[in-house]
């Protein structure tokens, strides 16, 4: 970390500096972070619209009650409580790999970014399996096999927010992985050794804590509500 | 006119003595010709990439209307030349056709309000000015910069390709509403035209996006020594607020666009519900509301016409001073209009849809939030007027058009407080007298902005000067040309002539207006014209312009005029000089101006 000393009453916004000592990637990064966020905003607003809007909605106790292997058994939200388990988990490995660029530590970066690449790819074979699971089961764009919960036909809209908005993040997991991917190797590499600090790692951090986050949101909004 | 007998000060205060060695300037590297013209990641070079492809596009659209116009105009003669000009599918038997008609107005809409007033005003001159002005060899991401032109150039190949596509480009308008565009069978545009236009357009917002990120970043971070927030020239402020914008209302738009997508090719209904199309039958789809898409298209649509209006703010605010060599009048005052307007740009969106069938309660939060702007927005104007008060005012044609933005900027806002309040837009809405606000507030005014810009910095762009004759020709003529064409929409509109029609002789109570629609049509080709003079002048001068001798032409106190009168990549030769003061220090102490990089004196006067 920059820990250059500064006196006291430096004011970081007379020119000559960055302010807060941030260089210009990480601002940039939470600037699209900030940007990405309207994006999904934008869609679970719009849910939410159309979901209020409707006379029924289906019950996700009843939707989602599978998990691989599990044959008739009821088993609500528990495949979906996993996957979310593996993507918070994913986010602790990432955090102690940040960490250990801060040290320095090429090994503990090494290790700990292998861990979250592991613990996005369960999270996206988690969700192939889910998405296969209701396909099969009838459900895909346009086409919506269950009823709302008390018992009336249901408009497709579950389905058709349900698959693009989780696809949607699915596809910000897929990429937060190749990101990953790519610093595991430039790490590999020693880029960042050469460079003296391994401030691309926190910028691939930032991403990905803002991709678990969102699936927190999208986690309640399908599943929970 | 030379510029030398406008000025006719003693702007040679600083007078370059190492100004004509620009080409050893910065970080000397070997560039072939495709990095430095093409691949290009000089912000100053992208900055003409973005001016350049603009223009293009200015040229595409303005043609579009003046053949939309010729329509108007003569709803019932023909002219063989259309046909051989676009073809027997467009305009048989010298005809323009309904579908030509509506593609032309759709593309004209997209094109002017995307392509020429957001990539080729706050493009050109966010890319130009930025490093420049904040002290930065460049910006913060010169490959991110690159890569925003390069989307916004395929983004541009795309919407062009569109029109040559067998059913012809999307014709819904440039809302892109749907149904019309969502379902392919609603009109032919509504096919692969539409396809286009989307991917066209999301490719546009990704261009933005790198953009946008780049230019915050670089304000914020890139600042020189001493050149603290309140330091900032106004055009920084202006394009720190459009990045702003654009950064965060342009992913809603996206969004809307990506369930349009899936409503159009894979059977979903986000937007669709209880629908009978001629010929089709009863459409499936249900559950959707086709307000929803109008809802995400504002909330990128109203802060999008500040995206295109602020920059001309910034560039203007900077222009009056400098050539009223005064300081601008209240600074920070102007600073937070700014912001208020930003502010307030996301909390208005829906009073483009007091009709459509909103909740009429929730419209009346709007008609307040909207009007509120009318306050910032009046603190802006009486502050360039009272910039000009008793100024020493050079009319350079640069100053000229920042005149005239002020001059529409009033004419069109005021009708804005008209068309804000929800019961006067049951009669407004839709109407010519819509075509006559925005046009002035924001098509002309913006565009006019894009002139003042261009002016004022060609000097340092192409270390020439343009032709001042014809540039003075060009500003009567757009000047006059544009209150003709957009003042009697307004009697049209009050009328309640309706716009997005192809033929209004079928209605008695329009016939009235047939002679005015010639009218505004023949000065409509008049004002074209009068562009390609612009044009000429602009690329003429670019080779055989007059060159520009001193390093600070117009006696500026920014920081741009301290570079080399030609500044290679990297801006400064040497270190980037510190900066000791604000940037309006103009006519102080009995100085003409004093530059920013001047250390503030002992006995001087207050100080900023």
């Amino acid at each position: 970390m920059e820990t250059t000393a500064v006196a006291a009453d430096t004011n970081w916004w007379n020119g000559g500096k960055s302010p807060f000592n941030v260089e210009y990637g990480k601002l940039m990064m939470w600037y699209f972070l900030m940007s990405d966020s309207f994006t999904f905003g934008a869609f679970l607003i719009s849910y939410g619209t159309v979901r209020f809007s409707s006379n029924g909605w289906p019950n996700p106790n009843e939707v989602f009650r599978s998990y691989p292997g599990s044959g008739e058994i009821n088993a609500p939200l528990v495949f979906v409580s996993i996957m979310t388990f593996i993507l918070i988990m994913s986010s602790v490995t990432m955090v102690l790999a940040v960490h250990a660029g801060h040290e320095r530590d090429k090994k503990g970066v090494m290790t700990y970014l292998a861990w979250t690449i592991l613990g996005g790819l369960a999270f996206l074979s988690c969700q192939a399996w889910e998405w296969n699971h209701l396909f099969h089961e009838g459900a895909w764009w346009g086409r919506n096999p269950f009823p709302n919960s008390d018992g009336t036909a249901s408009s497709t809209n579950f389905t058709n927010f349900f698959f693009t908005i989780t696809g949607f993040h699915g596809f910000h997991v897929f990429s937060g992985v190749v990101i990953n991917i790519i610093m595991l190797i430039m790490t590999a590499m020693d880029t960042f050794e050469k460079k003296g600090h391994y401030l691309m790692i926190e910028k691939a951090g930032l991403y990905w804590h803002f991709v678990d986050l969102v699936w927190v949101f999208v986690f309640t909004c399908f599943y929970l509500l | 006119m030379s510029n030398e007998q406008i000025l006719h000060t003693g702007a040679s205060a600083i007078l370059a003595h190492d100004t004509d060695h620009g080409e050893h300037a910065g970080h000397h590297h070997h560039e072939t010709f495709i990095t430095k013209y093409i691949f290009s990641q000089d912000h100053k070079m992208i900055a003409k990439q973005f001016l350049i492809t603009g223009m293009i596009w200015a040229v595409i659209g303005g043609l579009m209307s003046v053949l939309f116009r010729i329509q108007l105009a003569y709803p019932d003669t023909s002219f063989p030349f259309l046909e051989t000009l676009l073809g027997n599918k467009w305009a048989k038997g010298g005809h323009i056709s309904a579908d030509a008609y509506y593609a032309l107005v759709t593309t004209h809409g997209t094109v002017m309000v995307f392509f020429v007033l957001t990539a080729g005003l706050s493009g050109t001159f966010s890319n130009f000015l930025i490093p420049l002005q904040v002290g930065a060899r460049d910006m913060a991401s010169p490959f991110m910069n690159m890569l925003s032109y390069w989307f916004f150039f395929i983004s541009g190949v795309i919407m062009m390709s569109s029109l040559f596509v067998e059913n012809g480009p999307f014709s819904g308008g440039w809302t892109a509403y749907p149904p019309l565009s969502a379902l392919g069978s609603a009109s032919p545009g509504s096919k692969t035209g539409m396809d286009l236009w989307l991917i066209s357009m999301a490719l546009f917002v990704v261009s933005q996006l790198l953009g946008g990120l780049n230019y915050i970043a670089t304000i914020l971070n890139m600042r020189t020594k001493g050149m603290s927030m309140t330091r900032l020239p106004l055009t920084i402020w202006a394009f720190f607020f459009t990045a702003v914008l654009g950064v965060l209302s342009f992913p809603v738009l996206l969004s809307g666009f990506i369930l349009l997508i899936f409503d159009r090719n894979f059977g979903t209904s986000f937007y669709l519900s209880d629908i009978f199309v001629n010929g089709v039958g009863a459409l499936p789809n249900e559950g959707g509301s086709a307000i929803l898409y109008q809802h995400l298209f504002w909330f990128l649509g109203h802060p999008e016409v500040y995206i295109i209006i602020l920059p001309g703010m910034g560039m203007v605010s900077e222009i009056l001073s400098t050539n009223s060599r005064k300081p601008i009048f209240g600074y920070m005052a102007m600073v937070g209009s700014l912001f208020a307007i930003a502010v307030l740009a996301f909390l208005v969106w829906a009073h483009h849809m007091f009709v459509s069938g909103m909740n009429p309660f929730l419209g009346s939060f709007f008609v307040l939030l909207t009007l509120l702007i009318a306050v910032p927005s009046a603190i802006k104007v009486f502050n360039w007027l009272t910039t000009l008060w008793r100024g020493n005012i050079r009319f350079t044609p640069a100053m000229l058009y920042s005149i005239g933005f002020v001059s529409m900027f009033i004419s069109g806002g005021l009708t804005g407080i008209w068309l804000g309040n929800s019961a006067l837009d049951i009669h407004l809405h839709d109407t010519y007298f819509i075509i006559a606000h925005f046009h002035l507030v924001m098509g002309v005014a913006g565009i006019f902005g894009m002139y003042a810009g261009i002016y004022h910095w060609f000097p340092k762009m192409f270390g020439r000067y343009m032709n001042n004759t014809l540039a003075y020709i060009h500003f009567w003529v757009t000047l006059t040309g544009a209150y003709l064409i957009f003042w009697p929409m307004h009697y049209e509109g009050l009328a309640g002539m309706p716009r997005r029609y192809y033929d209004y002789t079928n209605w008695e109570s329009f016939k009235m207006f047939a002679g005015l629609n010639l009218f505004i049509t023949i000065v409509a080709i008049i004002v074209f014209a009068v562009q390609l003079l612009f044009l000429f002048n602009f690329f003429y001068s670019i080779f055989k312009g007059r060159k520009v001798t001193s390093q600070n032409p117009w006696g500026s106190t920014t920081l741009e005029w301290t570079t080399p009168i030609h500044p290679g990549h990297g801006n400064w030769i040497g270190e980037i000089p510190e900066v000791y003061r604000w940037p309006y220090d103009y006519g102080k102490d009995g100085k003409d101006f004093i530059a920013q990089t001047t250390p503030i004196g002992a006995e001087e006067t207050v100080t900023h």
